[in-house]
């Protein structure tokens, strides 16, 4: 413990669990789980009070390396689970996180769909263009001509998704991308997301060592966004077409209501419900 | 952002330089330990003794700065305020696959670690020079010495390494399917 | 002559207003103290198809539809011919037509019945803004006996908004049809109950399924529409958030059953509800709950399968999925309910089950329940609720989501306990949850988690155990009605025979049914599949005595009484 200090009541070591991860040396990965934790210290959020739930992948594997309440769901269903914490819990801070396969392929629709709905949470996913646990194949963001997968061998061809595109078009209300070799400048994405009412998404491009080892390369390429962030869609749109997917920082923050369910109670009893049926 | 251009005008009293080094000597000791645990899980048992032996040696240092700032109260600041003058703190060895692999030697370990205490020693000596204020140059300076003994000493223990062969990264084995 | 029940089928087209004057007579005969039934049948079409209004009216709770209709109504006759094989009928049932309704179909004058006309066309010119549906209601309530207040009671609560020009019409048209009853041949007429001192529901089995549900506990809902599950998802949304729940329409059914899993995750009983092209996609999400621990009820209305299958037709053909679906050895409850007031009463045990039993529960419930109507006693509350055994008091040490206890149940927590922070997880996990790949830590779980459903006392709940004898009826879901009518008739006729409907599907119960056929000697096994799915189930998990006979047969034609007795009389 430090000396007495106006620090928040939390430090990032707080909201990590004792169980070491398996992710291999050098994965971006690691630092995403620092940033976080440093947002969560930042936010002062009682870790007990956090849900983060993950699909399958190694960067959904993140919950069990947190002392918060985690759920680790199946391939691509990450987001409904979320969304039925935060729904049926909304004082919950609720993050949802998974990599780049689990998010934008098989979880592509919830991902289109939790966007639109709109719902308080945040969504992180670790992109690094490949599916890392089944040993490397294509995933939604590989580009066309990466030729290094046993099930493209001669790459997909075909145009890799991009999210942030996405994301703005399905109606998400804070877009933002970082890069995990900056932890400090990813945990403060993180903390603004996460502050952010409504969907906040944040794409992190996190490297993988193992099997996109040219990655190495992207700490020279990410940039700072050269413009604020908008709150206009239609120019955020815009600022996406010159997008060369190294752009860092937030890029949309909007301000659409957060879907809430109205949860007020107007009967007495499950009882006055039956009236209906009487004739 | 991350205030990578920070100037070092936002060091302005003894209470923030304070802040400064706590958070250096803090994220140091996250670090090393983290390292430690995945050379431990990945079987690189001698590199995760050596940062274990590291993040003691930090640990040191936070209790010698928490022993400087008793009777101050260290202002709060967010991890992305700080004036580093780079994206992380002088100290933190990198995450990344730059000096990081399962297969790395002592070596690796030690001449990263000596990187990032020069590091330190850079940023302490900037202030000393810089800085306006004579309590905080006062500080630097002495906090600089710290650093600097703990550059002779990892430099000493590189030198008890051989640099690893070529082919240190070798592995005949293919990566497993986990899942 | 009166009868203990009579049988009536509405038909017409193109607005005809048939299922209207349906749902009218039934509630009619509600309120005049009467049991009743109803089944619909359509054409594809959205609107102006086809259609017919299929019911039962009954002195006594109406479990079945009867061997053949006393009476069928066509407003006009368009395409009914294409019902003629749901309309079974006999030389002495009565066909009321409107001479200007267009041809006669063959099919139904190949029956041989008698017939008669009612000109709905003409007579409703008469009466400014008549109705021939309305005509046609008033002379089927004329012809079998309901007191005209009934009807008119119904026909004014249903028609206030519509004004009172609207209303005028209608009672009018009624009063006309009642008055052209007594000109037209005679048919069974119900004995009139005043008796009756409670008042009678008018429900649906979806719509019981729903109030189950929340009388069970549940407070989120996630829906995606399909048919025939959707009204109980209908009858939740605005029944749920007067009670303080939410219900959220989801993206898909992947969607909806991981929102349950959330939201229970969270501390919060939940549902869903679809039928079996959802459940199959719903199956892997099942297993997370199962593998995780965390309870949910998944109400499942059978229809015609495979694939798209009949989607408005009843069937039992989701057994097997419902059963052995789950990838892995996956233990969890199947709840079937064997009538629509059941519906009920089942998916609230089921709710109250999953959340005792931490697991997932399906609810088998089907087309011809769930989006059948019928009057029915009040159904008490049976006083099941969702509550979960909580992780509580000091933590001496890490907390350990997944112990093994006695009863393989675990103390559970949720969010905002502090200090009980875990991840709950599908992969295989040692007591802490942390994932696991070694032998122990997965025999160790696999046991609890099976040992937690069998060792758990369902009481007698498990089945409807009716009657004796050496010969037994084994049966689940909707076919129990028309198997508990041929069983009285058989009683009647001097005959012995037990009833054993099974509600709890699984976990399967040997020891108890092998107690319930104590001195049988022969079995029949009576339901809707063609690949007589739950004889098979019987085989594989329970020992049946002597020689074992099955009738079966898949949908859309629901098994009738007679069918069953016949059954029992040859094998006598």
């Amino acid at each position: 413990m430090d000396a007495t200090s106006t620090c928040p009541s939390y430090s990032a070591r707080d909201y990590k669990s004792e169980v070491k991860p398996v992710w291999c040396p050098g994965c971006g990965d690691y630092s995403v789980l620092g940033s976080i934790t440093k947002a969560l210290a930042e936010l002062s959020i009682p870790p007990e009070n956090v849900a983060l739930v993950s699909g399958i992948g190694c960067s959904s594997r993140l919950p069990a390396y947190t002392n918060v309440f985690g759920f680790h769901g199946v391939h691509g269903r990450a987001l409904p689970i979320a969304t039925g914490i935060k729904v049926s819990r909304p004082e919950l801070t609720v993050i949802a996180s998974g990599g780049d396969g689990d998010g934008f392929s098989i979880g592509g629709n919830h991902f289109m769909h939790a966007c639109r709905r709109n719902v308080d949470m945040t969504y992180i996913v670790m992109d690094n263009e490949v599916y890392g646990m089944t040993k490397g194949q294509a995933s939604p963001t590989t580009a066309p001509d990466w030729e290094k997968s046993k099930l493209t061998p001669q790459g997909t061809g075909i145009n890799p998704f991009h999210p942030l595109v996405i994301a703005l078009a399905a109606g998400a209300n804070f877009i933002a991308r970082g890069f995990s070799g900056d932890q400090n400048g990813t945990a403060q994405l993180i903390t603004e997301a996460i502050r952010h009412p409504g969907f906040s998404f944040v794409q992190l491009l996190s490297p993988c060592v193992t099997f996109r080892p040219e990655q190495r390369d992207w700490k020279d390429m990410v940039h700072l966004a050269a413009v604020d962030p908008t709150d206009d869609p239609a120019r955020a749109a815009r600022r996406l077409m010159t997008d060369d997917g190294f752009n860092v920082g937030v890029l949309f923050r909007g301000s659409r209501k957060p879907f809430q369910p109205d949860r007020r109670v107007s009967v007495d009893s499950v009882a006055d419900l039956e009236k209906e049926f009487v004739l | 952002m991350s205030s990578a251009e920070s100037q070092d005008s936002a060091i302005q009293s003894i209470e923030q330089l304070l802040a400064h080094a706590l958070a250096m000597e803090v994220e140091a000791v996250e670090r090393y330990e983290t390292l430690a645990d995945q050379m431990e899980t990945h079987n690189n048992r001698e590199v995760a003794a050596l940062f274990r032996k590291l993040a003691e040696i930090e640990k040191l240092h936070v209790d010698n700065v928490n022993d400087i700032s008793a009777g101050h109260t260290l202002p709060h600041i967010a991890p992305w305020e700080y004036a580093w003058q780079a994206p992380e703190s002088p100290e933190a060895p990198s995450m990344s696959a730059d000096g990081i692999h399962y297969m790395m030697h002592p070596y690796h370990a030690i001449a990263m670690a000596l990187e990032g205490e020069r590091r330190g020693v850079a940023f302490y000596d900037r202030l000393t020079a810089q800085s306006e204020r004579e309590d905080v140059r006062k500080l630097a300076a002495e906090l600089c010495e710290t650093e600097r003994e703990h550059v002779t000493l990892l430099e000493a223990w590189l030198s008890r390494f051989q640099p690893p062969p070529k082919d240190w990264n070798e592995d005949p084995d293919p990566p497993l399917l986990q899942g | 002559m009166t009868a203990r029940s009579v049988s009536i089928t509405f038909a017409g087209s193109g607005g005809a207003g048939v299922m209207t004057a349906g749902n009218m007579l039934l509630d009619a005969a509600g309120r005049a103290g009467l049991y009743a039934y109803m089944t619909r049948s359509s054409g594809a079409q959205i609107r102006g198809g086809e259609a017919a209004a299929m019911m039962r009216l009954s002195t006594a709770p109406v479990q079945s539809h009867d061997d053949h209709y006393d009476v069928l109504v066509a407003i006009d006759w368009q395409n009914v011919g294409r019902f003629s094989a749901e309309i079974p009928m006999t030389a002495d049932s009565l066909v009321l037509g409107d001479p200007d309704g267009g041809d006669f179909p063959e099919q139904i004058r190949a029956k041989g019945t008698r017939s008669a006309d009612i000109p709905f066309k003409k007579m409703a010119k008469e009466i400014d803004g008549g109705r021939p549906n309305m005509i046609a209601l008033g002379a089927v309530a004329g012809l079998v006996g309901l007191p005209e207040e009934a009807v008119l009671g119904v026909v004014r609560d249903s028609l206030a908004k519509k004004g009172p020009a609207a209303l005028v019409a209608s009672e009018a048209s009624v009063r006309a049809g009642m008055a052209f009853a007594a000109s037209l041949p005679p048919c069974p007429r119900l004995t009139n109950t005043q008796g009756q001192s409670e008042r009678l529901w008018s429900i649906t089995g979806n719509e019981a399924a729903g109030l189950g549900a929340v009388r069970g506990g549940i407070r989120f809902v996630a829906a995606y529409p399909i048919t025939p599950g959707t009204e109980v998802l209908e009858w939740l949304a605005p029944n749920l958030a007067k009670l303080g729940g939410v219900l959220v329409q989801a993206e898909d059914e992947l969607a909806s059953v991981n929102q349950i899993i959330g939201a229970s995750y969270a501390g919060i009983p939940s549902l869903t509800a679809t039928s079996g092209p959802g459940l199959a996609l719903m199956i892997e999400s099942l297993g997370l709950a199962v593998a995780s621990e965390t309870p949910i009820t998944v109400v499942n209305v059978m229809r015609g399968g495979p694939s798209t299958g009949i989607p408005v037709k009843s069937e039992q053909s989701d057994l097997n999925i419902a059963f052995y679906g789950l990838h892995g050895d996956a233990p969890h409850l199947v709840v079937a309910p064997n009538s629509l007031a059941d519906c009920s009463f089942a998916t609230q045990w089921a709710v109250h089950l999953a959340d005792s039993l931490q697991t997932a529960a399906i609810v088998l419930s089907d087309q011809s329940l769930g989006q059948s109507r019928a009057t029915i006693s009040p159904p008490a509350d049976p006083g099941f609720r969702a509550v979960r055994l909580m992780a509580e008091g000091e933590l001496a040490d890490r907390y350990r989501r997944y112990t093994n206890t006695e009863s393989g149940v675990s103390p559970m927590a949720v969010p905002g306990m502090k200090g009980y922070q875990y991840t709950a997880d599908g992969l295989e996990h040692n007591e802490s949850g942390t994932p696991s790949s070694a032998a122990a830590d997965h025999s160790n779980q696999l046991d609890k988690r099976l040992r937690k459903l069998t060792v758990h006392d369902y009481g007698a709940h498990w089945a409807d155990i009716e009657g004796d004898g050496d010969i037994a009826v084994l049966t689940w879901g909707s076919t129990t009605g028309p198997v508990r009518e041929a069983l009285e008739r058989w009683r009647a006729s001097g005959g012995r025979g037990r009833l054993v409907s099974i509600r709890l599907i699984s976990p399967v119960r040997p020891e108890q049914l092998a107690a319930a056929l104590e001195g049988v000697s022969r079995v029949l096994v009576v339901e809707q599949s063609h690949g007589a799915q739950f004889h098979r189930y019987l085989r594989a998990h329970y020992d049946l005595p002597g020689s074992v006979r099955t009738f079966h047969r898949p949908g859309p034609l629901p098994i009738r009484p007679n069918e069953i007795f016949r059954q029992l009389a040859d094998w006598s």
